[in-house]
């Protein structure tokens, strides 16, 4: 073994040691981004422009003093109370979807799967319910919403039906994975002495995974009440419609009182949501 | 009249007695309240919407349905129009990227004075810091893009103004809580020789939380390339825009290639975050 060599004490780096990589992930970044920007017509400037200027002024301007005459604000009262009973109905249908789906669809009750590999038909019968979640939840709701407002017309019908096909993909998915991921034991022994399908459902695998089920269902209402507002866009009725109108209008103050209704109701939403959750542990 | 007999034990019943089963309604039970609740919110909601129902499942609408559905095939797939729809395929990623980024930036600018940097730190701006991020976060990004019309014109840019201005909302607040977690050993080893709090940030902080926020962003890049398809609904350029301009037109064909376009980007996406997340945590 040779002598480690003496330690020297050496001046302290005066500039930055990693300067080199920093400026070249710099300068990569500005390539990077120049397409997109290109892309995107990212011209900040345009913002600053007079003409512009002038206009976001007397927007924004018009926002004080807020709209508060009684006739309108009862108009927003009626129209929170849709945004949320859409939403509310939304989720409802949307469970009538999600919940036969996932009965169908859960490995853990299939029979023939206990003893080695599942049958052809079962297995093919999962797949294809698992390809229909799928396309049910890859298409945004607001793109449901713009095609059943073709069919049956404007109105909170078109949201409650988007509502009800999106979710219903999304809650099929994570319930089927928060019932497989659970112990499968209690369900398996059920079915092995002669349970069937539904019994070992609802005495196996609902008791364990109740909490988790509702839990994760109040969360998805919470988002259903936000994207309700959003459907209103194009045209499915509630607090979205009336807030697109009133900023085709240019009436600042009504969009203003509407923003602040509908930041509370998604704090309010929000907060009995998580106080909900913590209750069901 | 029988003399009671004090001393005869309680006679035992046969098979031990039954206890009767909770009564179904208790004013105590949450779980009860907690049913009713919603079985009155849910009730309360289909009694007051007036859906129609009739209209959406008559023969007639059923009929319309159809024809509505048959018109999409054969989606449009002449070169010209692939080429459009190429270009609006293009234009929503970069929205999505680049609004991402440039929240990145403005959410880790916010989270710094939305945190609590070490012990004993004032932190004076923190709550109404919090405040502005939350009403970031909770207006969604198409109503965002909706008021962004007015000041930065029908287009992409109102799009990737808009996605920014949501994402700052949420990646801020991510941002603050990551921060605040962070180990404060080195922090702490720097703060005591007497290093100011920018220095203490960037060489003791951010080192520590840099992975964590790279996996946040990447993860709302890939929510907001899915809201980039959709808020072009409303003007803000990118896939939705011609999907809402085809489908004003009744072009239905044209729409068909829209909407597929918008399933395979999705689908790419999860595809390749799906393997991403399985590579980084194999």
């Amino acid at each position: 073994m040779r002598p480690t060599a003496p330690l020297r004490a050496q001046p302290a780096p005066t500039r930055d040691p990693a300067w080199q990589g920093r400026l070249f992930w710099t300068v990569a970044l500005a390539v990077l981004l120049w397409p997109l920007a290109v892309a995107t017509e990212f011209r900040p400037w345009v913002l600053l422009e007079p003409d512009n200027l002038k206009v976001t002024g007397q927007f924004l301007g018009s926002f004080w003093p807020l709209a508060h005459d009684a006739e309108f604000l009862a108009m927003v009262a009626r129209e929170t109370w849709r945004t949320v009973a859409m939403a509310t109905a939304g989720v409802t249908l949307a469970l009538g979807v999600a919940i036969p789906l996932t009965v169908l669809n859960t490995r853990v009750l299939s029979i023939s799967a206990l003893s080695g590999r599942m049958a052809r038909g079962p297995f093919w019968v999962r797949q294809g319910i698992r390809w229909l979640l799928i396309v049910l939840r890859s298409i945004p709701e607001l793109v449901w919403a713009l095609v059943f407002v073709r069919v049956v017309g404007l109105g909170p019908t078109a949201g409650v039906l988007a509502i009800a096909l999106t979710y219903g993909g999304m809650l099929g998915k994570v319930y089927g994975e928060i019932l497989e991921s659970g112990d499968a034991h209690p369900t398996e022994t059920l079915l092995r002495n002669g349970g069937s399908r539904l019994q070992a459902f609802a005495y196996g695998l609902l008791p364990a995974n109740a909490a988790e089920l509702t839990s994760y269902t109040v969360y998805r209402w919470e988002c259903a009440i936000r994207s309700s507002v959003v459907l209103g866009f194009v045209g499915a009725g509630g607090l979205g419609q009336q807030l697109d109108n009133s900023m085709k209008m240019f009436e600042g103050g009504e969009v203003a009182t509407m923003l602040l209704v509908f930041m509370a109701l998604v704090a309010l939403a929000d907060r009995v949501s998580a106080w909900l959750r913590k209750a069901l542990g | 009249m029988s003399t009671p007999q004090p001393t005869a034990p309680k006679p035992q019943a046969a098979n031990p007695p039954y206890r009767l089963p909770p009564r179904l309604f208790n004013a105590r039970c949450a779980a009860c309240w907690f049913t009713l609740g919603i079985v009155v919110l849910v009730v309360a909601s289909f009694w007051s919407l007036d859906l129609q129902w009739a209209a959406f499942f008559s023969r007639e609408a059923l009929g319309s349905m159809g024809r509505f559905v048959g018109e999409f095939f054969p989606p449009d797939t002449s070169p010209e129009f692939l080429r459009k729809v190429a270009v609006g395929a293009w234009e929503t990623l970069a929205m999505s990227a680049l609004g991402t980024g440039l929240a990145a930036v403005a959410g880790l600018a916010l989270a710094l004075p939305a945190s609590r940097l070490h012990e004993g730190d004032a932190a004076r701006a923190r709550s109404l810091t919090r405040l502005l991020l939350n009403a970031l976060r909770s207006i969604p990004e198409l109503v965002w893009a909706a008021l962004l019309l007015i000041s930065a014109g029908l287009g992409p840019f109102a799009g990737t103004l808009a996605l920014a201005l949501h994402t700052t909302g949420v990646l801020g607040r991510l941002f603050a809580e990551a921060i605040e977690n962070a180990p404060p050993g080195p922090g702490t080893a720097l703060r005591t020789h007497g290093v100011d709090n920018g220095r203490v940030f960037l060489y003791a902080t951010l080192p520590q939380v840099l992975p964590q926020l790279m996996s946040y962003t990447l993860y709302r890049w890939e929510n907001n390339i899915r809201a980039a398809a959709v808020l072009g609904v409303v003007g803000a350029g990118g896939l939705g825009q011609l999907l809402a301009f085809h489908m004003g037109l009744f072009q239905m064909n044209k729409t068909a290639t829209v909407l597929g376009a918008m399933l395979l980007m999705v689908a790419v996406v999860d595809a390749g975050s799906h393997a991403a997340r399985r590579w980084l945590t194999r």
